[in-house]
């Protein structure tokens, strides 16, 4: 401690001094951030350019430039278009939906085991998605919006439970319910005719493969509408990150983290339906970004982690092995597990920080 | 039960308030009227329900019954929004958030300021600025608040409260995992912002002693109900001390600062001490 206690209060007008010191002060963690995100970006690209022009078969810029202009290079444009392009394009979206969505229930609910692909969100959206593809034959966007519907029930089920409580009583919850969904999801299979694996696969752990250029489109729709939105409610996290007394000390209501979590619900919901729950990436993108942030919260950055994550993960699970194509949520699941192991072996995961004090 | 020493308006005031979480009352039809540019604090024994009537006046709370008024207004009809930028609230258990630093933090205070797409403004790097130098933070501005000492984070939080730019303060046990030499400071620094801007304070505190010296009008709980409620003088008695903490106690002058300063009688003494007056009716359980 430097404080000395007999030192008399300074009530000076503000010097010019104070005022920099103020302001170098709270644009040092912007800049980072800045800097983190521009870097995240460049990464995002790169990764994205392997995923579409290299791999088994390898396209030129100059062919890539040519085939999105509209050009038919026999082949080429088939595979670019109707493979290549479509998987790298849905890796992003789902990428950038499961990253802001995991890390407003991460932040919202201030614990990292409380994404949505561990408390049964994902999973939910997944069961009902499959649920109407299979026994009603719904297609398009009534499928998203049973997938949002899924979650939706799920989200508030978990909360019923857990009540005020947060913490580990609510992980248990979401861990009990996302075990239900995932048998109604295999009960569903038993019940189709055809039993597809790659399809089994992708409403269990995600794939971003074999996916229509209208499915990809209702998506880039729907995240168009979602993220600013979420941007804009995000604002509220900085009262609601300090408890929920400070919170609405500050005239931050618990409404405002409720509009938060519902449009978390609707990104997660959405991007299941196009692309399943891509297993552990929702889990995943929150903590990586906050540490490469330097513990900060960081919504933007889990975005784009996220969508490395589901790209670099289509890649290796497209190439890593030959004659085996493996959906990106096998190899997500496969990363994420150890992820899981070491964030409990690390200890105390702050669950009950700035829980209400009754 | 004595009379209120108010002279001034009341901008805060509870009008036969109840509060309680469900089904138990643990505030009970109490009056009270917080007076203006004064330093109120409010003690009783654990469980009294002190945080709680802090609670509701801070508006956390929704009343049973009766109301809290905020300037004539009964609190939770106006805007809460509104309401943070008269009345500041710095609650039991704060959360740091991870990484944060302590110009974050303070700045967060701003909040009720910005509207839904407001920017910015120098206006909130001077309230910033000006928080951290009255609670001597400046030279903290860019450290992560989960690395300072418990005396430095509680500042910075003050200075969060006072960033927000309210009249009112509300503060719930600030003085907690302090030792006694940063109570004191932190109670100086309080006493100062009174004196310096006039901002009506209100606090609940566990230490009698400390409250007496600090406080220009002091409320002593008792089970939900107010048991008496004045200048520490009128308060701290031996009478109302054995009332609301159960304890045998002898009250004498602090040679200091001329308050009373209550001296428990326990048990363990060299000679077992008659009480005055009889009070077996009035013996509580001190937890």
């Amino acid at each position: 401690m430097t404080v000395t206690l007999d030192r008399p209060v300074t009530a000076e007008p503000i010097t010019p001094d104070a005022l920099d010191v103020v302001r170098r002060a709270r644009r040092a963690p912007v800049r980072h951030h800045r800097r983190l995100l521009a870097g995240l970006v460049v990464v995002l690209v790169g990764a994205f350019a392997a995923r579409v022009l290299l791999g088994d078969f390898t396209v030129t810029v100059p062919d890539f430039v040519r085939i999105v202009g509209g050009e038919q290079i026999p082949g080429a444009t088939y595979i670019v278009m109707e493979s290549k392009l479509p998987r790298a394009v849905l890796a992003v979206l789902v990428g950038v939906a499961f990253g802001v969505g995991g890390a407003v229930f991460q932040t919202t609910l201030r614990n990292p085991l409380a994404s949505p692909d561990i408390i049964g969100v994902s999973l939910g959206a997944s069961a009902a998605a499959v649920s109407v593809i299979a026994l009603a034959g719904w297609t398009g966007w009534p499928v998203s919006a049973a997938a949002v519907v899924g979650a939706l029930a799920v989200a508030l089920a978990v909360r019923a439970v857990a009540g005020d409580h947060g913490g580990f009583r609510l992980v248990l919850a979401g861990i009990g319910l996302a075990a239900a969904m995932q048998s109604v999801i295999q009960y569903v299979f038993t019940r189709v005719d055809e039993y597809d694996v790659q399809l089994v696969l992708r409403w269990l752990t995600g794939s971003v493969n074999g996916v229509a250029w209208q499915a990809i489109g209702l998506l880039a729709l729907a995240l168009a509408v979602l993220l600013p939105a979420i941007g804009w409610a995000a604002r509220s996290l900085r009262a609601t990150e300090l408890g929920d007394d400070t919170a609405a000390g500050l005239g931050v209501g618990r409404g405002r983290t409720d509009v938060l979590m519902l449009l978390g619900v609707l990104l997660v919901g959405v991007a299941v339906a196009a692309a399943g729950p891509v297993a552990f990436v929702a889990f995943l993108s929150g903590p990586i970004a906050r540490a490469l942030n330097r513990g900060r919260t960081t919504l933007a950055a889990a975005g784009l982690v996220g969508a490395v994550i589901v790209l670099a993960g289509d890649y290796t699970g497209a190439y890593a092995f030959t004659d085996l194509n493996l959906p990106v949520g096998v190899v997500t699941g496969a990363c994420g597990a150890p992820f899981l192991l070491w964030l409990l072996a690390r200890g105390p995961l702050n669950a009950h920080r700035g829980r209400r004090a009754a | 039960m004595m009379a209120a020493t108010v002279t001034q308006h009341a901008r805060l005031e509870a009008s036969d308030l109840t509060l309680g979480y469900i089904d138990t009352a643990v505030v009970r039809d109490l009056d009270l009227q917080v007076p203006h540019g004064r330093i109120t604090v409010i003690v009783g024994a654990n469980a009294c329900g002190k945080s709680t009537l802090l609670r509701g006046l801070a508006r956390l709370l929704r009343p049973r019954s009766g109301s809290v008024l905020l300037d004539g207004e009964v609190i939770q009809r106006l805007p809460t929004r509104q309401v943070a930028r008269t009345l500041g609230l710095l609650p039991q258990n704060p959360v740091a958030p991870e990484g944060v630093t302590v110009a974050d933090l303070v700045g967060r205070g701003r909040h009720p300021h910005h509207g839904p797409f407001a920017r910015w403004t120098r206006a909130d790097d001077e309230a910033v600025a000006e928080a951290l130098a009255l609670t001597d933070t400046l030279g903290l501005a860019d450290r992560v608040v989960d690395e300072l000492s418990g005396g430095q984070r509680q500042r910075v939080w003050i200075a969060m409260a006072l960033a927000q730019g309210t009249d009112l303060l509300l503060l719930d046990e600030p003085t907690t995992y302090l030792d006694v030499a940063h109570q004191v400071e932190m109670l100086d620094l309080l006493a100062e912002l009174n004196a310096r801007r006039g901002t009506t304070i209100v606090m609940v505190l566990h230490d009698l002693n400390l409250s007496a010296r600090y406080a220009d009008h002091l409320v002593a709980l008792h089970t939900g109900r107010i048991v008496a409620e004045g200048s520490p003088r009128e308060v701290v008695t031996e009478e109302v001390v054995r009332t609301v903490f159960g304890l045998d106690n002898r009250v004498i002058d602090d040679p200091v600062s001329h308050t009373p300063l209550v001296v428990p009688v326990g048990r363990h003494q060299p000679r077992r001490l008659v009480p005055s007056s009889p009070a077996s009716h009035s013996r509580q359980e001190t937890r």
